[in-house]
């Protein structure tokens, strides 16, 4: 069953195209890596899932749902669609735990106690339980993603999008979110769709690797394959120019 | 002193209804004006463009305009003492600006946080109110003090109307007493009394949450 599903999507931000003739079908439990240059529409894309941005033609079903259709109720499929941002969005406002606690709360009316007790066990699971009463200002860029994505979790969403979650974080702490990422993938059945510059992650993790330039889908292959032997010119190039460093 | 002992129970009711009109004031304005603020910031163009003409329509007129307006012309329709007509007068002009605070407050938070929200399953209303205006009116409280503040001194528009505020009382006793000068100098303690705390109130409040941000 496919969870994720673009026909014919294009984008425009007025005159500039951002995304031309998106197809693409994402099955449910799958983890899918997004790579291409910068300016490439792979933000754009991604956020278009949960309606972050909308599209301006074709059909984009998610969840069962069509997002072109303006009768589609959006927060019904944020309810089950999560997101981590590459700057965290954390609620400046709100302690860790109250981050964290305040969508389930608010959206679906879950327990209060049943609600803290899932938070602290999300907290936990990414190694910040003794953070929990601390304001975000307190924490580091790692330690914010790795609470994002707790806060995402803490949904239950049957599908995780994560939009460059660690280009904006100091090299060492790179490695803390992406192992909490990869246990996500590894661990559930939730789809995931990363968009990343992180070549290790997607040979670690992806099932498989699309690659985007200039607003469109220039290579979609299974990760073996893209790594190996990418028949495209420009996923190639790509793949070299990262390589090098 | 001797003015102000005869005079006493003048100056205190004075007092007491400049008090009423501004915490009524005070709180209609606030409601009126982040309503206001809510409703320019929309993306549907019948509504911002609503909430736009209201703003610019009471911050350029004089607030004796609108005041007069209450309680010569509307005042016809809808019966009103010069005390409601003012304080409705004043309530309105306060909320123009007050919305333009908001507003300013409102657009100073970074828009991740309203994306955050709205990905993280909330509705626009909640994460409006539960994420985005409380970071802004933490924001705007140095503007919104300075409202709050000019809001108890036009309060003296009252006077204009019989609104019976401590503005009339002073104009009463400079009357009947001839010392135009004393009366006055009490007339200002009495706003001073009103207008100080307020002021350090809204320092005291704007450190404290400077605090534990």
């Amino acid at each position: 069953m496919s969870m994720i599903e673009f026909k014919d999507v294009e984008k425009y931000y007025g005159d500039f195209h951002a995304l031309k003739d998106i197809n693409l079908k994402i099955d449910a439990g799958e983890t899918v890596v997004l790579i291409g240059p910068s300016g490439s529409g792979k933000s754009t894309l991604i956020r278009t899932v949960n309606g972050l941005e909308e599209i301006q033609e074709g059909q984009l079903i998610v969840d069962g749902f069509d997002l072109h259709d303006p009768k589609t109720d959006m927060n019904k499929i944020r309810k089950n669609v999560g997101m981590v941002f590459q700057h965290f969005n954390l609620y400046n406002n709100k302690t860790v735990i109250e981050n964290i606690m305040l969508a389930p709360r608010l959206v679906l009316k879950r327990d209060e106690a049943e609600n803290k007790r899932i938070a602290m066990e999300l907290l936990e699971r990414v190694g910040l339980a003794d953070k929990a009463n601390n304001m975000p200002s307190a924490l580091s860029g790692g330690q914010k993603q790795r609470v994002a994505i707790a806060r995402s979790l803490a949904m239950k969403p049957k599908c995780l999008l994560f939009d460059e979650p660690t280009s904006a974080l100091d090299p060492e702490m790179i490695g803390d979110v992406l192992k909490v990422m990869r246990e996500i993938a590894e661990d559930s059945d939730m789809t995931m769709l990363v968009v990343t510059h992180e070549m290790g992650f997607a040979k670690a993790v992806a099932d498989r690797v699309i690659f985007m330039a200039d607003g469109q889908i220039l290579e979609d292959s299974s990760t073996e394959q893209f790594f190996k032997d990418p028949s495209n010119e420009r996923a190639k190039k790509f793949l070299s120019q990262v390589a090098n460093h | 002193m001797t003015i102000f002992n005869h005079y006493s129970s003048l100056f205190y009711s004075g007092f007491g209804y400049t008090l009423l009109a501004s915490l009524i004031a005070l709180v209609a304005s606030l409601v009126l004006g982040t309503l206001f603020a809510l409703l320019q910031l929309s993306k549907k163009r019948l509504w911002s463009g609503l909430g736009n003409a209201y703003v610019q329509f009471f911050r350029n007129v004089p607030l004796l305009i609108i005041t007069l307006f209450f309680y010569l012309a509307v005042a016809k329709v809808i019966k009103m003492t010069g005390f409601v007509a003012g304080t409705v007068a004043l309530s309105l002009y306060t909320s123009a600006f007050i919305a333009e605070s908001v507003r300013a407050g409102i657009l100073s938070i970074d828009k991740g946080q309203m994306e955050g929200a709205l990905a993280n399953g909330l509705s626009y209303g909640q994460a409006m109110r539960v994420i985005v205006l409380p970071q802004a009116f933490k924001v705007a409280i140095p503007s919104l003090g300075n409202q709050f503040i000019n809001l108890v001194k036009n309060s003296s528009i009252l006077a204009f109307v019989g609104g019976l505020d401590l503005m009339y009382q002073g104009n009463l006793v400079a009357a009947s007493s001839f010392d135009t000068f004393t009366s006055y100098i009490i007339v200002g303690i009495f706003y001073l009394v009103l207008t100080l705390p307020l002021s350090y109130g809204m320092q005291y409040l704007e450190e404290r949450l400077q605090g534990n941000r």
